[in-house]
């Protein structure tokens, strides 16, 4: 059993490659990649005019399960995520029950297993129920499948418990990942504190709610020695932090989520509830910051950031809605946009998207030399699609791209060397 | 990637006039001065002995209070009554829509009984731009305070008692004194104020009151309140909550007053024909010295009698609005 993909541009950041050329499986590997390998090849796949990368690894994709089925499952938003050529995702603790004990986190991979789609890694809570106190049993975590470690959004009020943590994961050698915002600076806030904010008479979130959490992470980091990700930060002000950090010598990575790279805080206007986000969108000094920190290691991965919702979670009022954006199946073409945009280019933009998350989780992922997994994506850089209820897999329809038309279609997704998605199929 | 909003997209028909009544933001000077103009002739006829005009007769106005409000929601009944409307007052607590029913569900019931008009208050900023949005398309929608964002009839009845005592616009220096931060009111008035073409708008607050970057909105922030009075021909106070002292954005009410409450003294500095106004209701000795707020000057009284004339004007225009957009639906149809 050969498979050949023959003929398309294969993008492989991680090797440097980037060559029309031809790649071939056999059981579940790359095998080979320009001359075919000896053995009968048994399909041949014609990637002429299309691009093929490894799978896509997105550092933060919520699955809804357990607990929030009415907004998506393992099932559906796996589904939705090799249609957005995306083989492998990381998913929050933030579940019903949350990942602070091991049966929950086998759950999710026993399930992720058997809808046999992408690979679905859930992050375990740092505390028990993530509400700061307690230490999660990180270790009997890891052992069911956690890769890694956070307390979502719940900053942890204590510092010294939050010290505790990190220095249990650092024994561990796990990784911890932030998404740093304090507690009260963004109670009830609900958008970039800021002159549409003003406008509009909505709780704002000043930056500082994220700064000054990413402070106090980074000096007890500093003193744990632990391994830190901070995610979908939002603020140039972070971004700027973290790399200072990294530059000191400290272990530390940064995402960002799509949507940040493409819009602003001046989108909410007309309270448009899909635009509601947590971090929210920011000004365009920000954005422009974010963007720029692609361009200079300040940011390692871009991620969807996913947050399917139920229709009802986002028809009321902007403030009473839930936040979130459903992007898994937009993560590809908005990045794309960038590419378009002229910001980075394509072999940059897998790299963001393969490459270096892989590097951050530790990963045997997001490459495509010989030997290695065969875990890829093959899109049509040039095919136009029209975002639509109908044709998102996702449960959640809630993105605020619905009705427009973005360029770039996944065709084909590969796990482990078997197809997982075909459009059209 | 997305065009910017055009705030009045919600609100004007395809002719330009109103169809529902959400924001002063926006608006253009013609509407405004319009919306006065139709005020002050409802005006004169309150003054006659039969006080009605049937321009509502046979609608049915449902006045949606999802926040309490004495004030608001009784001019608001007296002026749909005043047009001959039918109406009905609904008290919704917010804790009987925590309950399970979603706003929409409620306004689908609502609209299974025929109404042509909702006058409502939320506490979620936005709301009425949510509900506008979907209800069915015949309903006019006013806004009778919104969260932090809007309170448009309050704004316009405000212009028009400024307009009766002052005249013109342009040669006027407003100040708007308290706690803009929270302030449905101030934001309104701001942008009425600024389109009308007020010579100066003035903030006065603490900084713990004021949003961030409101002087984008073209209005002078001043946080010393005797050099913000300086030369004012208007003194507009805003209410100020209690709960503000809770949540340590005042120290206590007498410090509050001592800077920022409105006293004789203090009065002394604005013009010598300056007017006071207030929103009401008024918190005496806090934000305003009861001498001032029965003074001469003020002109509270003014403001709830104007606030009747006011409100039959967006509701009737509006409804015209609605009734015209509804015409051009129909002769598009055929």
């Amino acid at each position: 059993m050969i498979v050949a993909i023959e003929n398309g541009r294969l993008i492989d950041p991680k090797q440097q490659r980037d060559e029309v050329t031809s790649i071939y499986l056999q059981d579940g590997k790359v095998v080979a990649i320009g001359q075919p390998p000896a053995g009968e090849i048994t399909q041949r796949i014609d990637a002429t005019g299309l691009v093929v990368t490894p799978g896509l690894i997105d550092m933060a994709a919520h699955v809804r399960e357990p607990g929030y089925t009415q907004k998506g499952t393992i099932s559906s938003e796996s589904a939705a995520a090799v249609a957005g050529g995306i083989t492998t995702l990381l998913t929050p603790p933030t579940t019903s029950p949350v990942v602070d004990n091991p049966a929950v986190a086998e759950l999710i991979v026993d399930r992720a297993q058997a809808t046999g789609l992408a690979n679905v890694l859930p992050m375990g809570a740092l505390t028990k129920g993530l509400e700061g106190e307690q230490l999660a049993p990180m270790h009997a975590l890891h052992r069911s499948g956690c890769v890694a470690f956070t307390n979502a959004r719940a900053a942890i009020p204590s510092s010294l418990t939050l010290m505790r943590c990190l220095e249990y994961a650092s024994t561990h050698d796990f990784l911890v990942i932030f998404q740093p915002q304090d507690a009260q600076l963004a109670a009830n806030g609900c958008m970039h504190d800021d002159t549409t904010c003003t406008r509009l008479g909505l709780a704002g979130i000043p930056e500082t709610a994220e700064t000054i959490e990413v402070a106090r992470c980074l000096l007890l980091v500093e003193q744990t020695d632990v391994r830190a990700h901070f995610g979908q930060l939002s603020c140039e002000r972070s971004v700027r932090m973290v790399m200072d950090a990294r530059n000191r010598g400290l272990n530390v990575t940064a995402d960002v989520a799509i949507h940040h790279l493409l819009l602003s805080d001046e989108n909410v206007d007309g309270f448009n509830s899909m635009f509601h986000v947590i971090p929210p969108l920011r000004g365009q000094l920000d954005r422009a910051g974010l963007r720029h920190a692609l361009l200079n290691d300040g940011i390692q991965a871009i991620c969807s950031d996913h947050q399917p919702h139920d229709p009802a979670a986002k028809q009321a009022p902007f403030a009473a809605t839930e936040p979130g954006i459903s992007g898994l199946e937009t993560l590809l073409p908005l990045g794309l946009l960038l590419v378009e945009q002229e910001l980075i280019t394509l072999p940059q933009l897998v790299e963001k998207l393969t490459a270096g998350p892989a590097n951050i989780l530790g990963l045997a992922a997001g490459s495509l030399a010989v030997g290695e997994v065969a875990d890829l994506c093959i899109f049509d850089p040039e095919a136009q699609w029209e975002v639509l209820p109908e044709t998102l897999r996702s449960t959640g329809k809630n993105t605020p791209f619905l009705g427009m038309t973005l360029k770039g279609r996944v065709t084909s997704t590969w796990v482990a060397g078997r197809e997982v998605y075909q459009l059209n199929a | 990637m997305f065009e910017p909003q055009d705030p009045n997209r919600i609100q004007l028909n395809s002719n330009g006039q109103l169809k529902h009544f959400i924001t002063t933001e926006g608006l253009s000077k013609a509407l405004l001065t319009e919306i006065l103009d139709t005020a002050d002739s409802f005006i004169d006829m309150s003054e006659q002995q039969v006080k009605k005009v049937p321009l509502l007769r046979g609608k049915t106005v449902v006045n949606l209070f999802f926040e309490a409000s004495t004030r608001t929601l009784s001019t608001f009944e007296l002026a749909a009554k005043r047009l001959s409307a039918d109406v009905l007052n609904l008290n919704i607590s917010t804790s009987s829509t925590s309950k399970g029913e979603t706003l929409k569900d409620t306004l689908q019931t609502l609209e299974a009984m025929h109404s042509d008009m909702f006058v409502v208050r939320h506490s979620d900023s936005g709301a009425q731009h949510f509900i506008a949005q979907h209800v069915s398309p015949d309903v006019a929608v006013i806004n009778a305070g919104d969260g932090r964002h809007a309170h448009p009839t309050q704004a316009m009845l405000d212009m028009m008692t400024i307009r009766r005592h002052k005249g013109a616009f342009e040669p006027l220096v407003v100040a708007i004194v308290g706690d803009i931060l929270h302030s449905r009111v101030a934001r309104s008035q701001i942008h009425a104020l600024r389109t009308l073409g007020a010579a100066e708008v003035r903030l006065i607050a603490p900084k713990t009151l004021l949003p961030r970057h409101i002087e984008m909105l073209g209005v002078k922030v001043y946080t010393d309140m005797n050099e913000g009075l300086k030369d004012c021909d208007v003194v507009m106070m805003l209410r100020l909550q209690k709960e503000r002292m809770k949540s340590a954005l005042l120290p206590s009410e007498s410090e509050f007053y001592r800077l920022y409450g409105l006293t004789e003294e203090k009065l002394k500095l604005a013009k010598p024909d300056a007017v006071v106004m207030h929103p009401g209701p008024i918190n005496r000795g806090v934000e305003i010295e009861s001498s001032v707020a029965d003074g001469p000057r003020s002109l509270i009284l003014d403001q709830v009698t104007n606030g009747i004339a006011v409100r039959m004007a967006v509701m009737s225009m509006a409804m015209s609005g609605q009734v015209a957009e509804k015409n051009n639906r129909m002769e598009a149809a055929q």
